[in-house]
């Protein structure tokens, strides 16, 4: 009893290290040793002294006695050192704890997570590091298998595989694609979280909600919860204010490559920079960075099918329409302007939060080489960014506590859209209106007035 | 509300007018924000400049059933290096006294036996304790005061932390606080370390004495460890 008490104890010594969730007891192990003899005890306050090794019991080398119970922890890279004088001076051991990291894990509850895997409900409401999103991903897939597969995409710089959640009623016909996209930009934390909320609200909502169900029947949910893994990996561990990937430049004196710009719309035309070091640098060329290739080439593949694109940012309460390489409207502004318009008011209507709507080149700032322009302009007829909460008391830094109303309200706005793509390009009889169709139709009608007159 | 096409985007504008406004009604327990855009009107003046005529809503973070109207005007000016924008407006009505608030937050400073010091507000989860609030809207408000006077057409300014605050004793009645915080311009996407330093005392403006640009580290982290 004593002996788990003093590791409970010696255990809180260690807990303000845990909290940085840094791994600093790996591997380490502590020992147990009773010295038999007074020149042992020497040898031992000797060895103690002389590598500072952690006493967990006596606290001092001085009281250390013959007869007594000795625990040292001993860290990972000493431990051959201090076993080998051991033996030299043939004093028996035992090893108590054989990685100290291990029992602090499993005995310290880790405010961000390990015990909020789905089995005891995954926390939506929080932060996750990438290592928990991989396992939600997993778990999600598992606990959902009869709808969701998750699909490998490509591998970022840093080579960590990109995973997206296929979302698919199993069904006989061609289905049409809804692609969504977060965390292109590593600081924008609510961008992933919403992408994982969107998920988790689909899936638990699927057998009771008809609307879904009817939705998901016709068409398919792509989700990319983390597009730029290595930048956001960065954000949680070195630089939270990290917005590109981590791909070196000048031989490692420049690092990372904006996304965001890379892709081949009008690329490295405006909004853009070449310095290595801006955070709007552009690459060495059109999808010269992994990560936008891999998104890149599968939405060409698929682009015959993805009737609508979504990709997710913060900060600025803006759902943005193409185009940001230059003024001249896309072809269906219209009807992207409309759409946009019907999903700002949705949004608004639940906690009174105002999203502008419009071209980043009139309500924002010019760029090229987004992904939102160069998904239209290879088709995808409906495209759009969504810039989340807030316009700038927080910005990157929103508040877990605003997680749940932001993807509360984001949410409505998505349905909303999705509300659209369902009738407009999947449900019978729907004729898609763009400007040339609707011309079409009524040099046709004009035609035919004349002829019968 | 139909935004005016406009060479600056009209949102630019308002951002940097509610930074003022903040700045000028602002303190520890005070920090205005916009809510909504009214009105806007944009007019490019031959010879002068580019200015805007708003009419916004403002609100209390702290209290956010209160709003309050505003007219202002921004003026940006022809050739626009080295002056800062002109910026001019009127609020309708009273603000509500913030006296108890400030007083407490005044005496809790000047009593503490060791000077606060303290980094990274918000933390990374957008988290602010309760007793580190009054001093994140004292940065905030006196942001205002750096982002105004370093604002061009081409730049919208924004704090995006504290990254670190050291409060400095001094023997008459002001508080004074040396801060270094991270703005995010949002044209660039750059993150960039500000050094300011601000005065106040109950019942006085936010004061900004000395503000200065720090040098953003090479390999591209603004300064962190």
């Amino acid at each position: 009893m004593w002996l788990s008490l003093g590791i409970i104890f010696s255990l809180g010594m260690l807990i303000p290290g845990k909290l940085s969730l840094k791994l600093q007891y790996d591997r380490d192990q502590v020992l147990h040793i009773v010295p038999e003899t007074y020149q042992q005890v020497q040898h031992l306050q000797l060895l103690c002294s002389t590598l500072l090794l952690d006493l967990w019991k006596p606290l001092i080398p001085e009281d250390i006695t013959a007869g007594e119970d000795l625990h040292i922890r001993v860290p990972a890279p000493l431990v051959q050192e201090v076993k080998h004088s051991l033996d030299q001076h043939i004093i028996s051991y035992r090893v108590l704890i054989p990685d100290v990291q291990e029992l602090v894990d499993q005995s310290v509850p880790r405010e961000k997570s390990s015990h909020s895997q789905v089995r005891e409900g995954y926390v939506y409401t929080q932060y996750h590091p990438m290592e928990e999103i991989y396992e939600w991903m997993a778990q999600i897939q598992k606990d959902y298998s009869e709808l969701v597969t998750q699909q490998f995409l490509g591998t970022t710089f840093e080579h960590r595989p990109m995973y997206y959640l296929q979302i698919s009623q199993p069904s006989n016909k061609p289905k049409k694609i809804i692609w969504m996209d977060c965390g292109i930009h590593a600081r924008e934390w609510i961008s992933p979280a919403f992408c994982q909320w969107f998920v988790k609200e689909i899936l638990q909502n699927y057998k009771s909600d008809t609307k879904i169900r009817t939705f998901l029947q016709n068409l398919d949910l792509y989700v990319l919860p983390v597009l730029n893994i290595d930048g956001y990996i960065y954000s949680w561990e070195t630089d939270r204010m990290w917005r590109k990937n981590r791909s070196p430049h000048q031989n490692g004196n420049c690092y990372g490559t904006d996304l965001n710009r890379n892709f081949n719309s009008s690329w490295g035309s405006i909004g853009v920079s070449f310095d290595c070091s801006s955070d709007v640098f552009c690459g060495s060329g059109p999808e010269s960075e992994p990560e936008t290739r891999a998104v890149a080439q599968f939405i060409q593949r698929k682009k015959s099918d993805i009737v609508c694109y979504l990709t997710i940012h913060s900060y600025g309460q803006l759902i943005l329409s193409p185009y940001g390489s230059t003024t001249k409207p896309p072809s269906n502004n219209e009807e992207l302007m409309q759409v946009g318009q019907k999903a700002a008011a949705a949004l608004k209507e639940k906690y009174g939060t105002s999203y502008k709507v419009g071209p980043p080149s009139l309500i924002l700032y010019n760029n090229s080489g987004s992904s939102r322009d160069w998904t239209h302009m290879i088709g995808i007829p409906l495209s759009y960014t969504f810039e989340l909460r807030d316009t700038g008391t927080y910005g990157f830094l929103l508040p877990a506590d605003q997680i749940q109303p932001t993807c509360e309200e984001t949410m409505l706005a998505v349905r909303t859209i999705m509300d659209y793509v369902y009738q407009e390009y999947i449900s019978d009889g729907a004729v898609v209106l763009t400007s040339s169709s609707l011309g079409l139709s009524l040099c046709v009608s004009i035609i035919l007035t004349w002829t019968l007159s | 509300m139909e935004l005016p096409p406009s060479r600056v985007p009209v949102s630019r504008a308002a951002a940097l007018a509610e930074g003022v406004v903040r700045l000028r009604t602002g303190g520890p327990a005070r920090a205005l924000r916009l809510r909504e855009l009214r009105g806007a009107r944009a007019e490019d003046i031959k010879d002068v400049g580019y200015k805007f005529y708003l009419e916004l809503e403002l609100e209390d973070v702290l209290d956010k059933d209160c709003a309050v109207n505003c007219t202002a005007e921004v003026l940006y000016h022809l050739g626009n290096k080295n002056s800062a924008p002109d910026v001019q407006f009127t609020l309708e009505g009273e603000l509500k006294s913030t006296e108890e608030a400030d007083h407490e937050f005044y005496t809790r400073m000047r009593s503490l036996e060791k000077e606060l010091v303290a980094e990274n507000i918000p933390d990374s989860h957008g988290h602010v304790s309760p007793e580190l609030q009054p001093l994140h809207l004292l940065a905030w408000v006196a942001s205002g005061h750096v982002i105004w006077q370093n604002s061009t057409e081409n730049t919208q300014l924004q704090l995006a932390q504290i990254q670190h605050v050291k409060q400095v004793k001094r023997s008459d009645e002001d508080l004074q606080f040396d801060f270094v915080v991270l703005l995010h311009e949002m044209v660039s996407q750059e993150i960039i370390p500000w050094e300011m330093t601000v005065l106040w005392h109950p019942g006085d403006n936010v004061r900004v004495t000395r503000h200065r640009r720090q040098h953003r580290h090479p390999s591209g982290a603004a300064g962190t460890p």
